[in-house]
């Protein structure tokens, strides 16, 4: 585990080596590592965020102070917390946790899908195939970040991996399912963008309104089901 | 209660101290681009510390009052009135029922902090009244203010009433705080920053180069960072790094060798290499950098960074006490 600053109201707690190599053990122990800390109340913490092969703690330096960290050393006395709550809570309940399954319903019609016919061209298949090799995998959630609620999805089959458009569109529709390089993920609102679009879903993945605001946290699994037109519809009111 | 924007100006826009805790879904902190400042300002005016204010960015806001108010504003080198009256930089100033308070474009500096005592009362959403305006929500309808919205404005605390007794008379009250606070743009900056973690992603002398050299604010800079052109900081591969956590203040070195400072509606995660990190204390004056703006950074240690933020603390609860008369 190395801890970096990440300016003065924060560090990078980087917790493995490397991603590509070994993604679902990366994914574990970022993962564990967040729980351990959420779990440990650190004085000053304000919030994690969780990425890839790191978890950023950001922290106010001000009750850290308070708390008793000199002002010369808070990134010692900081350090210190973060191993006490990370070996402390080392072996429990890393392994139990239940992440979430979550389904999620897309329509994959050209309507929807602008770049359905780029992807296939690139991978060499139909677009049905496109959609059976999409919808035929299992993906973990990554990390959530760019927009509110986007998930980065690990997990998509080799052969759909398509580097992102040169020029990104002003504008993608809410619930787009989009593929960006190696990784899959969905835009939960409307927002400018680069990836190749392959569908939508009517599932609302953010809403500022719920507490917690966002349907997906890293470490979820997630699956696409193929819906119809006329789904779509029925299940976008 | 409300105000009306007669004019909403250039952009203006509700933000409190910021959203924290859903960063894991992917939300920015947003809120005031200078906390500090708002917190000002919000003292000065009798409000709590952390309640809502517009960030008036470039000016061209008129607002019109239904009942008496105090307001105040720090930030730029803007020029305010009550109907005719001038109202400097960090005074607290009394508008009557049926008044104007407006507010022209700046000579230096972009963004002023208005605060209204009874605080604006839009609806808490994740903690913060602040309008997240990349992902549309919060503040008034998650936008920025249009010409002819109102404002909700809560209720004069009891402390604000005692003021407005006070300044019955003399309209604009003498005392202020310290010129820093109330003013806080400048004349080719220099900005103090941490070496970020990834400078080894950077060429040897890129460190060198930033903070040796001059930047210039580009014109694509807004909310989310300041985009700085002037000489290339190398990076030693073209690669870049799986996304981590990036936050307001970080330096980040795109391809084009052209540095970003991000601020408040940044990304939560990013994966250009860090090359440095912005001071918190020394952010108020970078969300004052506009367009064609010089800016230079300087080296320092995190603990330095610590101990200014500290001595400002210190500074800041010796103000508030100072001010307590004024309110009785």
């Amino acid at each position: 585990m190395e801890i970096t600053p990440l300016g003065d109201c924060a560090v990078l707690i980087r917790v493995a080596a490397n991603f590509d190599d070994a993604p679902e053990s990366a994914l574990q122990q970022v993962s564990a590592t967040h729980r351990q800390l959420a779990a440990a109340k650190i004085p000053g913490m304000v919030e994690l965020a969780p990425a890839y092969t790191t978890v950023a703690l950001f922290y106010d330096p001000l009750t850290v102070i308070t708390a008793g960290a000199p002002v010369g050393n808070i990134l010692g006395w900081l350090e210190q917390r973060i191993h006490e709550a990370v070996s402390k809570n080392a072996d429990s309940s890393a392994d139990q946790f239940k992440y979430s399954e979550i389904e999620i319903p897309v329509c994959y019609d050209n309507e929807f899908g602008f770049d359905l016919d780029e992807v296939a061209r690139r991978a060499g298949v139909d677009q049905k195939e496109v959609v059976d090799l999409h919808s035929g995998a299992e993906y973990r959630v990554h990390c959530v970040g760019f927009i509110g609620g986007f998930p980065f999805l690990g997990g998509l089959p080799a052969k759909l991996a398509t580097p992102r458009r040169e020029t990104p569109r002003k504008e993608i529709p809410r619930g787009s399912v989009g593929i960006g390089g190696k990784q899959t993920g969905i835009y939960p609102i409307k927002s400018p963008g680069g990836w190749n679009i392959i569908g939508r879903t009517p599932r609302r993945l953010f809403d500022p309104q719920k507490n917690p605001p966002g349907l997906l946290r890293a470490g979820d699994r997630v699956r696409f089901r193929p819906i119809s037109r006329e789904e779509f519809e029925r299940l976008a009111i | 209660m409300k105000a009306t924007a007669i004019r909403a100006g250039f952009l203006t826009s509700v933000q409190d101290l910021g959203r924290t805790g859903s960063r894991e879904f992917g939300l920015s902190v947003g809120g005031a681009l200078d906390p500090h400042a708002l917190r000002v300002a919000n003292l000065l005016v009798g409000n709590g510390e952390s309640a809502a204010g517009l960030e008036v960015t470039f000016g061209g806001l008129r607002l019109r009052f239904v009942d008496d108010r105090i307001v105040a504003w720090c930030g730029g080198d803007f020029e305010a009135r009550i109907g005719s009256t001038v109202l400097p930089s960090g005074h607290p100033g009394l508008v009557h029922a049926g008044e104007d308070f407006s507010i022209a474009s700046p000579s230096i500096g972009c963004r002023a902090w208005l605060t209204i005592s009874g605080g604006i009362d839009v609806p808490i959403v994740l903690g913060s009244r602040s309008g997240d305006l990349k992902s549309g929500f919060g503040g008034i309808n998650g936008r920025p203010l249009r010409d002819g919205e109102e404002i909700p404005l809560g209720k004069n605390p009891d402390r604000a009433a005692a003021l407005i007794e006070k300044l019955r008379a003399r309209r604009v009250a003498s005392w202020k705080p310290s010129h820093d606070w109330s003013s806080t743009a400048r004349r080719e900056p220099s900005l103090r920053f941490i070496r970020g973690s990834d400078t080894n992603q950077c060429a040897p002398g890129a460190i060198d180069t930033f903070s040796t050299g001059s930047f210039f604010v580009s014109p694509d800079s807004d909310r989310m960072g300041v985009r700085l052109d002037g000489p290339r900081v190398e990076r030693s591969n073209e690669t870049d790094l799986l996304s981590e956590g990036v936050a307001p203040g970080t330096v980040q070195v795109p391809p084009s060798g052209k540095p970003i400072l991000l601020l408040n509606d940044c990304q939560t995660i990013g994966g250009y290499p860090k090359l440095a990190h912005v001071i918190t204390v020394d952010l108020s004056i970078a969300a004052q950098l506009r367009p064609g703006d010089t800016v230079r950074f300087r080296e320092v240690f995190l603990a330095d960074a610590h101990r200014a933020l500290n001595e400002r603390e210190r500074d800041l609860a010796q103000f508030r006490h100072g001010i307590e008369s004024y309110f009785r």
